[in-house]
């Protein structure tokens, strides 16, 4: 039997991907893939987040890949992280135990513990910076040189070991957040079971959690300009820091965090959003009851993270005809390999099926049966 | 070489997909949710159909895969490219000699026999999702059977134009149980479906779905006694590269003022009859 060989559109594609990597390295310069990694942090922290998966290596290669598209780079990682076979699942991690790096409220002035401003670009005007431009190497190591100095000089010979306590638990020892009991129900695993609505907590959060930073950025916005929720959430707490990620030795479940197998840090952004709502008291009388809303993504990505917690309370307490308090406008939507796959598909030749709907338009406007 | 597993996915991801495929075919036109996995191929471009194709290939397998009926469209060489990059088997342009054929949006031309499986890429699993959007309450419409939403929006384009105005992806009924996307084939390709005798798997990667027609299925088109189904013309039309008539044809447009010609929408088929057709002219006899 002879096999056909298929010709044609196979070297004009072998163009079309030689063409790409022209286009990447036509300026004769090429970027390593560590000056991606410590100066594109942000965009490093964007990929992993989107991509669920904490690998600042392979994401700054992925970026180098997609020439800085965020979309294609999340895509190339997403593709890769779908051939590493699951082998184990993390322990509870305790947000308590963060090694903080910033921490703001803006519900509280004073919070126990102190706001920690951390880096932050909030603080700065958005002026471009020219100087930028000509930082040379020399530069960067005297000004390290300085700024290390000057820490050590402040810094206290023992760092006291701090617990810092969480600012919703303010609030709920004096009653105005309810108590919940602590659910540790083992979360569902989107990426090995696929999602079927009504959606479970742990469903949502997780697709939040992978959710493109605009596509959640600008449901949240909605939500808290009118459409839907219709009150103001205040953030009890921003924080941005790292924790230790660790499993059950692999021979047995272990009692104690000291017998778990440590594999590292990841760094996160954690959101507590706290929302008023009115509530039916004893004897049918309103009151006001504050709610929760949680975000929490790998990296720091702020208005991703704050943008969850509005849209975790909105799917908690749906409204009817919000788009944003319906969990499968919100959670089908958001997701960058979805929604730029299925756009981008459109690129595709579409010949029978626009045959067949011009055959249905012909028919019609001739007047046939 | 190659880094990868045979197929690209480990086995306990075949496994899974493997799974959702027996219980489609259990329950023809049911669809079953499956986990979907990230394709290094974008959603949308069909990776439910290269992930069905991915569990189900074995190494003897001869496969094919056309996009809107080409083999040579980008889409079809860079999936199969992909295919035999993750597996080594053989492929063919010729639907006869293939054991598994993957297409987007058209089924052959050639018949298809008892030992061929075609697996359908479907961005739309959903035939309710037009009159119901919500995920949950169109799985209940399908449990109760309660297709009222579908017959009446065929019946306000009846109301409306005088014909139903489906182009393609014209809901079918599947052994008078479920209503069932056909995939966005014209309607042309409808009546292909029904008591075929090749498994018919269909993958939806971006929605997440499976679904399958085992052979021989009974599917329908959803028509009207007094309004009965209609595919598209091809009335007077004949391919100028092969002759043929009563086909699927592509309509290409030309320089204003002349009229459009048409060549066959299944280059495959195309292809072979062209080919027998010279074979014949040259006084040989027809090979197979």
């Amino acid at each position: 039997m002879a096999y056909v060989a298929v010709k044609g559109g196979e070297a004009a594609i072998a163009e079309s991907i030689k063409r790409l990597r022209y286009e990447r390295l036509r300026e004769r310069r090429t970027i390593a893939v560590k000056a991606i990694r410590s100066g594109l942090r942000a965009l490093v922290d964007r990929v992993m987040s989107e991509a669920s998966l904490y690998a600042k290596e392979l994401a700054a290669l992925a970026i180098k890949q997609a020439e800085g598209n965020p979309e294609e780079a999340t895509f190339l990682l997403r593709a890769y992280r779908s051939t590493l076979p699951r082998k184990y699942y993390s322990r509870l991690t305790s947000m308590g135990s963060m090694f903080v790096e910033r921490r703001i409220s803006a519900a509280f002035k004073d919070i126990a513990g102190g706001q920690l401003l951390g880096a932050s670009a909030d603080y700065t005007h958005r002026l471009l910076d020219f100087n930028l431009e000509k930082e040379t190497s020399a530069n960067v190591r005297a000004w390290l040189a300085a700024f290390q100095r000057e820490q050590e000089a402040e810094k206290p010979s023992v760092m006291p070991r701090v617990e810092l306590p969480r600012v919703t638990d303010i609030l709920r020892s004096e009653g105005l957040l309810r108590h919940m009991q602590q659910d540790d129900t083992a979360p569902r695993d989107i990426t090995r079971q696929s999602m079927t609505f009504p959606a479970e907590r742990s469903e949502r959060l997780q697709t939040l959690t992978r959710g493109e930073s605009g596509a959640v950025v600008a449901l949240g916005y909605a939500a808290i300009r009118g459409y839907g929720l219709a009150a103001h959430p205040t953030v009890a707490a921003l924080v941005v820091g790292r924790v230790a990620i660790t499993i059950d030795y692999p021979l047995g479940a272990c009692d104690s965090d000291d017998e778990a197998l440590y594999l590292g840090q990841v760094r996160v952004t954690e959101v507590d959003a706290i929302i008023p709502a009115a509530k039916k008291g004893p004897g049918g009388k309103q009151e006001i009851e504050i709610r929760l809303g949680y975000g929490l993504c790998f990296g720091q990505n702020e208005s991703k993270a704050i943008a969850m917690s509005v849209l975790d309370y909105c799917l908690e307490h749906p409204i009817p005809d919000s788009p944003v308090h319906d969990e499968e406008f919100v959670l089908t939507h958001i997701d960058s390999v979805e929604a730029s796959g299925f756009i981008s598909h459109l690129k595709l030749p579409h010949y029978v099926t626009f045959q067949s709907e011009l055959d249905a338009a012909r028919r019609i406007n001739r007047g046939e049966r | 070489m190659n880094k990868y597993n045979f197929a690209f996915f480990d086995e306990q991801s075949k496994r899974e997909i493997r799974r959702a495929l027996l219980k489609a075919v259990a329950i023809p036109g049911y669809q079953v949710p499956f986990a979907s996995r990230e394709m290094p191929i974008a959603r949308g471009w069909g990776t439910g159909g290269l992930q069905v194709m991915l569990a189900i290939v074995g190494k003897k397998d001869v496969i094919k895969v056309i996009d809107q009926g080409s083999d040579d469209s980008v889409n079809a060489v860079s999936i199969r490219k992909f295919i035999k990059q993750m597996t080594g088997v053989l492929e063919t342009a010729e639907t006869s000699e293939a054991s598994i054929v993957q297409s987007r949006h058209r089924v052959p031309e050639v018949p298809l026999t008892g030992e061929q499986i075609l697996i359908l890429q479907v961005p739309i699993p959903e035939p309710l999702r037009e009159t119901e959007q919500s995920e949950l309450r169109a799985k209940r419409l399908h449990a109760e059977k309660e297709y009222s939403g579908v017959w009446l929006s065929l019946f306000e384009q009846i109301m409306k134009y005088g014909c139903t105005a489906t182009g393609a992806d014209h809901p079918t009924m599947v052994h008078e149980r479920y209503v069932m996307s056909p995939s966005p084939i014209p309607r042309y390709d409808n009546r292909k479906l029904n008591d075929c005798a090749a498994l018919i798997l269909f993958g939806a990667g971006r929605e997440k779905k499976i679904y399958a027609l085992p052979p021989y299925t009974k599917v329908e088109s959803l028509a009207f006694v007094d309004r009965p189904f209609v595919s598209e013309s091809m009335h007077g039309k004949i391919c100028r590269l092969c002759g043929a008539e009563g086909v699927f044809l592509d309509e290409s447009v030309q320089a204003a003022g002349a009229g459009p010609f048409y060549e066959c929408n299944d280059t495959g088929y195309c292809r072979q009859r062209q080919s027998s057709k010279s074979r014949l002219d040259r006084g040989e006899k027809s090979g197979d």
